[in-house]
Parts: C-alpha cells; sequence; structure tokens
C-alpha cells in the first residue's frame, strides 16, 4: 500500500459545546492536510479552538461532525484498543503541563509506553537511558519530577513522547510554563528531533518562537482556519530582551 | 478489524497487542501505596478497624467456649448459650460493611486527584482494564495488609488480656477451639481469623470496582483537564 504523502488529514471537522441555550463552536469546518515529516505550528489566540484541534488529530476527544485521518485510516473507526495502540505506538503527546507520572522516576517515566509496547525490561531500561541522553538529562534518570525543574521535566516528557519511535509528535503549548530561555531549548530540542528521527511535528502554541522552526504555520481564529502559511513566506522580526541573550 | 491495523505502519513492522505485565503492575502498585502513605492509611483504616474489631470478637468467642468446657467438665456446670456471641460476631460484620462503604469514598477520592494521571497513562497507550486492574490491586494489596494489621492488633490485643484470666496455656488453646458456627460448620478461631482476613480484602476490592470503572472510562481529554 503506497504510504500517503499526508500523514493527517482532517475533512469538514466540527466540535460543538452546547452550553445552557448557546451552542459553542469550538471548530468549524476545518480542514487539515499535514504532509509527512513536516513540522507544523498551529497558531491561534486563546480560545481560537487549537487545543480542541489537537485534540481530535491525537484522538482524545470525539468530534461532533467530520474525519479526522492518521495514515488514511478513519480515526473514529478504531476500537478502543486500536485507539490505545494508536497512542502508543504512532502518537507522542507532550503537554503544557508536562503530565509526568510523580510517583516514578524519570527513567520509569520514559520507559513506561515501552512496557505498554510489550518491550522487556532491559531493551527498556537501554532505550531509555539513551533517550534521556539525547534530551540531555542521562545524569536525573533516577530523580522523580518534583525534583526536577520544569524545562527538564518538559525534557523528560519529549523523550518519554518518542519512546515508541511514533510518527507523530503531538504538542500542546510545549513552552507555555516555561521561561523564555527554556523554551527556547525545547523548541530547539523539538526541531532536532523533527529533523533527526523524521517525526512529524505537529504544535499547537501562541508562543511566537515557534514560528522560525516551523516548516507551515496555520493560523485559526474562532473555530475556523485563517491562513496557512509556509515558513519561507513569513517575516519574523522578534525583539531583544534583556539580560537572556546567550 | 486488523485490516485497518496494518495500515498504521509500525516502523518495528511486528504487530504486538498491548500489555501490562503483572510485575510491573505490582511494582506501580506498590509504589501508589507507599508514596502516598497517608492516604492509604485513611483509607485502609476503616477495614482496620473493622478487622480489628471482628478478630477481637472471635477471639472473646472462643475463649469463652473453652472456659465454658472447663467449667462443665470440671463442676458439671451446663455451657450457656452462645447466642450473645453470635450475635456480636453479626456486629462486627455489620461494622465491616461501614467500613467497606469508607473504602468506596476513599477509593473514589483518590481516582478524582488522580485524573490528570489516569489520562496521561491512556495517552500513552493505556487500555481501560489497565487502569481498572491497578485500581483493584491497589485496594486489594492495601484491604489485606490492612485486615492483616487489624487481625495483630484484634487478637493481639484480646490474648495479653485473656492471659491473666486464663492463663498462656489457656490462650494458646483457644486458637483450636471453635470461634463460630457458620451453616453447621464448627470454625476453629485460626481458621475464622484467616476467614476474616481473606474477607477484608475481598471486600476492599469490591468496593473499588466502581472508583476504579469510573476511572477507566473518563475519555482523555475530559481527564488530562482536571485540575489536581
Amino acid at each position: 500500500m503506497a504510504v500517503s504523502e499526508y500523514i493527517v488529514r482532517t475533512k469538514d471537522l466540527c466540535r460543538y459545546y452546547v452550553m445552557g441555550s448557546t451552542e459553542v463552536r469550538a471548530l468549524d469546518d476545518v480542514a487539515l492536510d499535514v504532509r509527512r515529516g513536516e513540522y507544523l505550528s498551529i497558531m491561534g489566540p486563546s480560545g481560537s479552538g487549537k487545543s480542541t484541534l489537537f485534540n481530535m488529530i491525537g484522538g482524545l476527544d470525539k468530534p461532533t461532525k467530520g474525519t479526522v485521518f492518521i495514515n488514511e485510516v478513519d480515526m473514529a473507526q478504531l476500537t478502543a484498543s486500536e485507539l490505545a495502540f494508536l497512542r502508543c505506538r504512532t502518537i507522542g503527546y507532550i503537554f503544557q503541563t508536562f503530565n509526568l507520572i510523580p510517583v516514578m522516576t524519570a527513567l520509569e517515566n520514559v520507559t513506561l509506553p515501552m512496557v505498554f509496547a510489550g518491550l522487556s525490561t532491559d531493551q527498556a531500561l537501554d532505550k531509555g537511558m539513551d533517550l534521556l541522553r539525547t534530551v540531555g538529562l542521562g545524569d536525573r534518570h533516577d530523580h522523580k519530577p518534583t525534583e526536577l525543574s520544569g524545562g527538564q521535566q518538559q525534557r523528560v516528557a519529549t523523550a518519554r513522547a518518542l519512546a515508541n519511535d511514533p510518527d507523530i509528535i503531538l504538542a500542546d503549548e510545549p513552552t507555555g510554563n516555561l521561561d523564555l530561555r527554556t523554551g527556547k531549548e525545547i523548541i530547539t530540542l523539538l526541531k532536532r528531533m523533527n529533523e533527526e528521527k523524521k517525526v512529524t511535528v505537529i504544535s499547537a502554541t501562541h508562543d511566537l518562537k515557534m514560528i522560525d522552526v516551523s516548516d507551515r504555520v496555520v493560523w485559526i481564529r474562532d473555530g475556523k482556519i485563517e491562513r496557512i502559511e509556509e515558513r519561507k513566506d513569513i517575516e519574523v522580526r522578534v525583539g531583544v530582551m534583556e539580560g537572556e541573550e546567550e | 478489524m486488523a485490516r485497518t491495523l496494518e495500515r498504521i505502519p509500525s516502523k518495528r513492522g511486528i504487530q504486538k497487542q498491548i500489555k501490562l505485565p503483572w510485575s510491573r503492575a505490582l511494582q506501580m502498585t506498590r509504589e501508589n501505596i507507599f508514596v502516598r502513605l497517608g492516604r492509604s492509611a485513611i483509607t485502609a483504616s476503616g477495614i482496620f478497624l473493622g478487622i480489628a474489631f471482628l478478630c477481637a470478637v472471635l477471639f472473646a468467642a472462643a475463649a469463652a467456649r473453652l472456659q465454658a468446657k472447663i467449667n462443665f467438665e470440671k463442676l458439671g456446670v451446663e455451657p450457656p448459650q452462645s447466642d450473645l456471641q453470635a450475635r456480636i460476631i453479626w456486629l462486627a460484620g455489620m461494622s465491616l460493611l461501614v467500613a467497606t462503604v469508607g473504602i468506596v469514598n476513599s477509593m473514589l477520592m483518590s481516582v478524582t486527584e488522580r485524573y490528570k494521571e489516569i489520562g496521561t497513562m491512556k495517552c500513552l497507550g493505556a487500555l481501560d482494564s489497565f487502569i481498572v486492574r491497578l485500581f483493584l490491586l491497589e485496594a486489594g494489596l492495601l484491604g489485606i495488609l490492612a485486615s492483616l494489621a487489624g487481625a495483630i492488633l484484634g487478637a493481639g490485643a484480646m490474648m495479653l488480656m485473656y492471659a491473666r484470666q486464663i492463663g498462656w496455656r489457656g490462650v494458646i488453646a483457644s486458637w483450636g477451639e471453635t470461634a463460630v458456627e457458620l451453616a453447621k460448620w464448627a470454625v476453629p478461631l485460626w481458621a475464622a481469623i484467616l476467614l476474616g482476613i481473606a474477607v477484608g480484602g475481598m471486600l476492599s476490592v469490591m468496593a473499588a470496582l466502581y472508583p476504579a470503572w469510573r476511572a477507566a472510562k473518563m475519555p482523555p481529554a475530559a481527564a488530562l483537564r482536571s485540575e489536581f
């Protein structure tokens, strides 16, 4: 079967919430095609629907209308176990609030998806340590999340997202809880993973620092896509912040 | 539906099912219990006290029966009706049911506190059954540990008390004496205590069924939105 050029496709995607007597259209007729291997940023102000779109693509929530295709597979047709398989092997998630399991060490957090995927303990530990070294935390593998800074936790979360060599990394506001320098580090890390491991990165964010590393930027507002721009067509002028320059 | 799975290319090319090995589940359960020791203690305290009460009452019943036998042999005194003892044992059983309700509440609280964790695990590929398994294991383990501790406290305290009345020989002999009659079967004390501990563990698991099911059924987006 020919591998599709598009790893994610949405068609007529709608997500409505009924609140009392009003209907809130979080997503209204969204059609988005994500190319394999690209770094895509979904940008928009608060409440624009980018997190909702993130949830739809990641299979975390069901759309009211429309379809999401991952590798040309309709997500709505998947059973619960197939969906779990997808989340385990095909998609890696990164969240604004890191979402590491607090009772587990960094290494245990990174290897948990590998346990679900059926890896043996030895294989999992080796691979986990490898990933932690890739994100620069090889020496903190036995620290619990409370013993790590925000940036370090997000790096562990990134390593965890890569645990089972996914095709897609979905990041929801990955730099939302981080300061300027740490945010830049995470963005650089994500771009490196995108280039080295050929993972498609889809990031929902309102951090303008993300624009520079993206291949394409999708601007979303009030549940609708305003425009989609290629990186080369965007002129970025970011001011210099005092005290943070390297 | 294997057909659709094949179209999700796996870089390894081998389709493996998702699994949670029991050894890992047990390890996670142990961590969950001991890292949140305070919460675990509260969850377990109801069963602990209930089983302690039950075992104390069972011991007293066995000791009383032993005493009655000795009196009858020595003095020809008729053994008194054991109605009162039976009623007290039923009372202990009722108190265990109250403790079970307490466990349901505690486990519900525990599940609510961990919604985010559960949502995250589902994002990592956990099946609903894994979540249920983890919570039931936790409740079961807590229940057995609490029942064991309760049995030691309840029976132990009674042994110390009765040692003064009937001596240590009498105390040891009580363990072989009938503690309670269950459907025509005269249950010796040692068996009754073990049964009590098993019942404590079972009640804990049953109490956790509803909260665990609730936890597993939540869609990840809703779970991750939690504030905890």
